[in-house]
């Protein structure tokens, strides 16, 4: 073998019970070859978890077991336990014995006795079916007869020798006063000293609601869990919730699923991450639904098994209601690959919730879960236990690399500052998106933020959802001057801008046609005034053109007529002209 | 009144004080009440516990009277007489009936301890 040693060592000293949770509580199971006391109220499963130990024996230990009935005739606790599935006929064969010890009601007794016929008897039965296990259910039936108190004494050291002899692993069951915490009456009280390891039971009723709890009380030379631990008896018997226990925690990955919005996608870096846990808080009418509705959807597409668990309202409304925005979910519940749940016929605790939500995830194989809403949970008596639920709900989707949607209903009372919502499970999830109303305008909107998402980058903006027939979508709210804008607002904001946007245009290009005009005509004033120029030019060319020819005429007249004269003093005359 | 026989089967638990405590008790009341018509069986569980499995006798020590019908199991050490008596139809009242018996058991003396009065 290469198992370590100390997983050996377990082996040989705890015998599984195959009881789920139990055997994790106690590091394994009950001390092998020693004797486990049983102590609960009536009605507290004492009876159930002994067979089951036995029944788990046989059928996977390989342990033959002996069931010794002081209380009920075995025909009843065999049909009783039918419900179960154990098979318990096949076993009776030769791997599971019931021995009918009820007192006869019509004994006569006569003095004191001793249980030594009873234990010969055991002594002969177990040689031939080779007996590892044995249950004495309510043992104080039997010992009630015995009046004198050193008698029951006797007695109970008398088995507990025979026992620790023979090296069984037994269970030995007995009563408590039930709103008494496991006290069990004083004669039997010193058995809890006696034996080594004790287990409690008990069954209180908080608010209408059941609530079952174990502890191990005490485990000589090991280990356990030494706090109450919610059970549940269920379809296929005892059930221990505990937590998930470390390593064994499912693969962590970096795959994204969608959430089912296109946009939300985008905000959130890609999607969901596969496996983990999202949180959608909201008032009602926030469009929870829808928004998981989404998600279940495109999961389907995808193909991928999903569990729609409504506590809300009847699974065929919520395929109706989502219908009208345009999620057609009708199509998958006919192939098989979304199974609808109604929540609503589940009664009682928040355990019963949460088994049942995980025996149907694991019937249905489901790797998409949506519970809506998860705050259902703690109502009605389950305030103290719900937190708890969630968080193994949490814990064991996460185990089993369930992809979980839950919703949670914030009451309309609570404050709008998105403080918590009511199981604290915010805390829990991986992403935690946030529906609000916005009221303005005489219109409600709803707004969607992402609180967090860890390990992805994520728009910290809040945005308008939208529902319509296509079905959601997501966009961007109008913010200005630090206000944000939603609904019909943000439409008539919209409009308004892009209509000064046009009329600024047009009035742009009138400007520009104006002034080409304007451009236009100086160009044209230019011109003109540049001819103007040219002609004033030339006659000024003309003017002293025409002054220049008079003087040369002058002169060449003065020189004509001097010559004609004779004249002799010229000079002064020319220069003066000049 | 015929004379029946009283037939009884004791299993007791080897040498253990309450089983030899039975045996003195029955002897003696057969002895006082029933002398000459009774048999008596006793069996061991330890050395046949089998036995002890088959016929149910899970407390020891326990009294089975076959006969007469109906038979009757009386478990203990059978220290308080009385109420066997009664049973075996030679309680205190039958025997004023029955002048034939003597009434001079009507109170057991032999063995019986004041805790086991119930």
């Amino acid at each position: 073998m290469t198992a370590a040693p100390s997983t050996r060592l377990d082996f040989a000293t705890k015998s599984p019970t195959g009881i789920t949770g139990l055997d994790e509580i106690t590091g394994g199971g009950l001390p092998r070859g020693r004797t486990t006391l049983l102590v609960g109220g009536s009605g507290s499963g004492k009876t159930i978890l002994a067979l089951q130990f036995l029944v788990n024996g046989a059928q996977d230990c390989d342990e033959p077991g002996i069931f010794v009935a002081f209380e009920e005739t075995p025909a009843r606790i065999i049909s009783n336990a039918k419900t179960f599935g154990w098979n318990l006929t096949q076993l009776q064969q030769n791997k599971l014995y019931f021995m009918d010890a009820q007192p006869q009601p019509d004994l006569v007794q006569s003095g004191t006795f001793d249980l030594s016929g009873m234990l010969a008897a055991l002594g002969a039965k177990i040689e031939e079916m080779g007996a590892r296990r044995i249950v004495f259910d309510a043992l104080d039936i039997m010992l009630a007869l015995l009046v004198d108190p050193v008698a029951q004494r006797r007695e109970i050291y008398r088995l507990h020798a025979w026992l620790l002899e023979h090296g069984l692993t037994a269970i030995v069951t007995l009563k408590a006063d039930s709103d008494d915490g496991g006290a069990i009456s004083q004669p039997f009280g010193f058995m809890q000293f006696m034996v080594d390891c004790a287990v409690i039971l008990n069954h209180t009723v908080v608010l209408g609601v059941s609530q079952r709890n174990l502890r191990v009380q005490k485990y000589r030379g090991s280990s356990f869990d030494e706090n109450e631990s919610p059970f549940l008896i269920g379809k296929s018997g005892f059930e221990v919730a505990v937590t998930r226990t470390l390593g064994r925690g499912g693969e962590v990955t970096n795959e994204r699923v969608s959430s089912g919005v296109e946009r939300l996608d985008t905000m959130l870096g890609g999607g969901y991450y596969r496996g983990a846990s999202v949180l959608i808080t909201g008032f009602p009418g926030t469009a929870k639904t829808t928004l998981s509705g989404a998600f279940a959807e495109e999961a389907c597409q995808r193909g991928e098994r999903t569990m729609f668990v409504s506590f809300d309202s009847d699974s065929n409304e919520v395929i109706r209601n989502l219908g009208s925005v345009g999620i057609q979910l009708n199509r998958f519940v006919e192939n098989g690959c979304l199974r609808m749940v109604s929540a609503r016929t589940i009664t009682g605790s928040a355990e019963t919730y949460l088994v049942r939500i995980k025996t149907l995830a694991k019937e249905h194989r489901a790797r998409c879960l949506v519970v809506d809403p998860v705050s259902t949970l703690s109502k009605s008596g389950n305030e103290l236990t719900a937190h708890s639920v969630a968080e193994r709900l949490i814990d064991w989707s996460k185990a089993e690399g369930i992809t979980l949607v839950c919703t949670s209903l914030l009451d309309e009372m609570s404050s709008q500052s998105e403080a918590g919502s009511p199981l604290q499970i915010s805390t829990l999830a991986d992403t935690w998106i946030h529906l609000n109303y916005l009221v303005q305008a005489g219109e409600r909107n709803r707004g969607m933020s992402i609180i967090k998402s860890r390990g992805t980058a994520h728009s910290n903006q809040v945005r308008e959802l939208i529902l319509s027939d296509a079905g959601i979508t997501v966009t961007d709210t109008y913010t200005a001057g630090g206000e944000v804008l939603m609904g019909t607002m943000r439409w008539e904001k919209e409009s308004a801008e892009r209509h000064a946007c046009e009329v600024a245009a047009v009035e742009a290009k009138l400007r520009s046609v104006r002034l080409e005009a304007e451009e236009a005509e100086l160009h044209a004033r230019v011109k003109s005034l540049q001819v103007e120029l040219a002609a004033k030019q030339t006659e000024k060319e003309v003017l002293a053109r025409s002054a220049e020819i008079h003087e040369q005429e002058l002169v060449s007249g003065r020189d004509r007529m001097r010559e004609l004269r004779g004249s002799d003093v010229a000079p002064e005359a020319s220069s003066v002209t000049r | 009144m015929t004379a029946a026989v009283f037939t009884f089967r004791l299993y007791i638990a080897g040498d253990a004080p309450n089983s030899l405590q039975a045996i003195a008790n029955l002897t003696q009341i057969c002895e006082t009440h029933l002398p000459d018509r009774h048999e008596i069986e006793i069996v061991d569980v330890l050395q046949d516990p089998k036995r002890a499995l088959t016929e149910a006798i899970y407390m020891t020590p326990t009294l089975v009277t076959d006969s007469p019908y109906p038979g009757h199991r009386i478990v203990g050490t059978l220290s308080n007489t009385e109420p066997i008596l009664q049973i075996l139809g030679l309680g205190a009242a039958q025997r004023r009936k029955f002048p034939g018996l003597k009434d001079r058991d009507a109170a057991p003396q032999l063995l019986r301890r004041p805790e086991e009065a119930m």
